[in-house]
């Protein structure tokens, strides 16, 4: 699981609203909540993304509102991962549960510019700044979190659990 | 072993003796509710995993709130959705349009949330049941979708955060005033993944509306959990309600915490938070010239009949400010048919406020309530993000049903002393 795209940075604290606004939470169609992704931060966010990039951001990414409506708009614009200081609780756990990679390094939070061009290994942890060839070592995610990563999501994790069982048996 | 509220509901749910923080543990859930918007993705998720039926028809809630009655063909789809699920699973506990208000005003005065419960709710503000003494924290659809299917999820212990209150509180300090307070104290993250517990003389001393304000916004500051240890109060509003078995858990007196902090508020004046952030409080005598276009008196944090009643004690007998907009919105309809009989609808509607059925509405810059760039209202509500009730470039107060209802009289934010001496 090794990506290489470009930094997106945002700052400390960017609540759920920020990412996906509730104005939107009338649908929970992947393609239009990412549309919208991190629209009231940055308007032109989703035209200029490319697929793979990352998301940069501080402490407490991901707080406020438990809408998983907010790693489906992140997921579904294309989004390598997301590399923040710390996360909120309710978004971490979200995260995983919609298959959405995030790393917690708060070094690299710090340092990374918008525009610079990264190469990380999920299983690893290892998040290599290729613009200023400087290297950043995340919290490792846990075995079980890379299993759902892996399946693309609780729900189809468990599916697969199902199937395996039945073939099995 | 001495352990916290917290810790002992999380054991007792797992068959436990005891926990500790940092212990994963998988837990019975006492109840389950998703709302109009978190509960589509859920049984999206239930129908995918391949499941039939729910683990527990009546321990589940579902509420329409958000977006109620729909404000748009989407919103009545999704609405639709969890309409359909609820009548194809037999839940006992839907609430349609016209029996509805909003969750977590709703659920306590239902009876269906109880002290000494462990319940999850996809909605952040799920933490509201703390205080009744009960472990409850918001997750998302997905794990609501676990929930219903199987009537367990794991947890992660948290550690517990005490914080004290002692002192007296000023005329108009309320829980909403403490609970800003206290987020401007300690950031909002610091209680992250924590179990926050409110403790004191000062809470001992609070009704039961501002524990549950006070509880609510324990998500703001990152908590899991916002606790408040049962007592005669409580128990004198859970009695006449409870539609089954409680019970009262209290901590250790040798409990561990990790972190303890302990305020006198004799001197805390009316608290409000500024824009952008929950975290950015000051003294409502910092804020006096204020000028504002609307103010929104209601939500899950602050629609209950003490608020109701104390926005109609400043407001009666007295006019909203030309070119203000006032948009009270009781919580529940219980609360809306004591505000009848109290006579507050009438006040308000002397005042020339809005008066709406319940709904979360212009919280979340759903609906009813919207404003438009350059915009500024001062709301009773939890939040005050960037574009949390419309334009991007539009401004959220956050404070007390006191301080919002003297707001609107005049026209700017104000101590409601300059209303009531």
């Amino acid at each position: 699981m090794k990506f290489r795209g470009k930094v997106w940075k945002f700052g400390d604290d960017v609540n759920t609203d920020a990412i996906i606004p509730a104005r939107y939470l009338n649908t929970s169609d992947p393609q239009e909540l990412a549309a919208h992704c991190m629209e009231d931060a940055d308007p032109e966010f989703f035209q200029n993304v490319d697929a793979g990039d990352f998301i940069v951001a501080g402490k407490n990414f991901g707080c406020g509102s438990s809408r998983e409506h907010a790693p489906i708009s992140i997921k579904h614009a294309q989004i390598a991962a997301v590399i923040a200081g710390s996360f909120a609780r309710i978004f971490y756990r979200n995260a995983f549960n919609m298959g959405l990679a995030i790393l917690e390094c708060p070094s690299a939070a710090a340092e990374l510019e918008t525009g610079e061009e990264l190469e990380v290994d999920l299983v690893k942890g290892t998040i290599f700044n290729r613009s200023k060839k400087r290297s950043y070592q995340a919290e490792p995610i846990p075995d079980f979190m890379q299993k759902l990563l892996k399946a693309g999501g609780l729900i189809p994790y468990v599916q697969q659990k199902i199937k395996q069982e039945a073939e099995d048996a | 072993m001495s352990l916290t509220i917290s810790e002992k509901i999380l054991a007792a749910h797992s068959s436990q003796e005891s926990v500790s923080p940092g212990e994963l543990i998988e837990a019975d859930l006492d109840f389950v509710l998703g709302n109009d918007i978190t509960a589509p993705l859920a049984i999206k998720a239930f129908k995918e995993s391949g499941a039939v039926r729910v683990f527990d028809a009546e321990r589940i809630s579902l509420i329409p709130d958000h977006f109620i009655p729909n404000k748009d063909i989407q919103s009545a789809t999704q609405a639709k959705i969890m309409r359909e699920f609820a009548i194809e699973q037999k839940l006992v506990h839907y609430y349609e349009v016209g029996r509805a208000g909003i969750e977590h005003a709703l659920l306590p005065e239902a009876g269906l949330v109880l002290p000494g419960d462990l319940i999850i709710g996809a909605d952040s503000h799920t933490c509201t049941y703390g205080a009744l003494g009960a472990f409850s924290c918001g997750v998302g659809s997905t794990d609501l979708a676990a929930a219903m299917i199987t009537g367990q999820l794991w947890f992660k212990v948290p550690p517990s955060i005490k914080l004290i209150f002692s002192g007296t509180r000023k005329p108009f300090i309320r829980g909403k005033d403490l609970i800003l307070y206290t987020i401007g104290q300690i950031g909002v993250d610091g209680a992250r993944y924590r179990a926050i517990e409110f403790a004191g003389p000062v809470i001992e001393s609070l009704p039961m509306d501002d524990r549950f304000t006070m509880a609510n916004m324990a998500v703001e500051a990152g908590a899991k959990a916002g606790i408040i240890a049962p007592d005669a109060r409580t128990e004198a509003y859970v009695k006449l309600r409870a539609k089954r078995k409680y019970a009262f858990y209290q901590s250790d007196s040798d409990a561990q915490y990790e972190q303890l902090h302990s305020w006198d508020i004799s001197d805390l004046e009316p608290q409000v938070a500024c824009p952008h952030s929950p975290g950015n409080v000051r003294s409502v005598n910092e804020l006096r010239n204020i000028k504002i276009d609307q103010v929104v008196i209601g939500s899950c944090t602050n629609g209950r009949l003490d608020d109701m009643r104390l926005a109609a004690k400043i407001l009666k007998n007295r006019k909203v400010a030309r070119n203000v907009r006032l948009i009270v919105i009781p919580a529940t309809r219980e609360v809306y048919r004591e505000c009848l009989k109290e006579g507050h609808i009438k006040i308000f509607m002397d005042a020339e406020a809005v008066v709406s059925t319940p709904t979360c509405g212009p919280c979340l810059g759903g609906y009813m309530g919207i404003l438009a760039e350059g915009e500024r209202a001062i709301s009773t509500t939890n939040r005050n993000f960037v574009g949390r009730m419309g334009h991007p470039k539009s401004e959220v107060y956050l404070s007390s049903p006191a301080v919002a209802a003297a707001s609107a009289v005049l026209g700017r934010i104000a101590h409601p002393e300059e209303i009531l001496t």
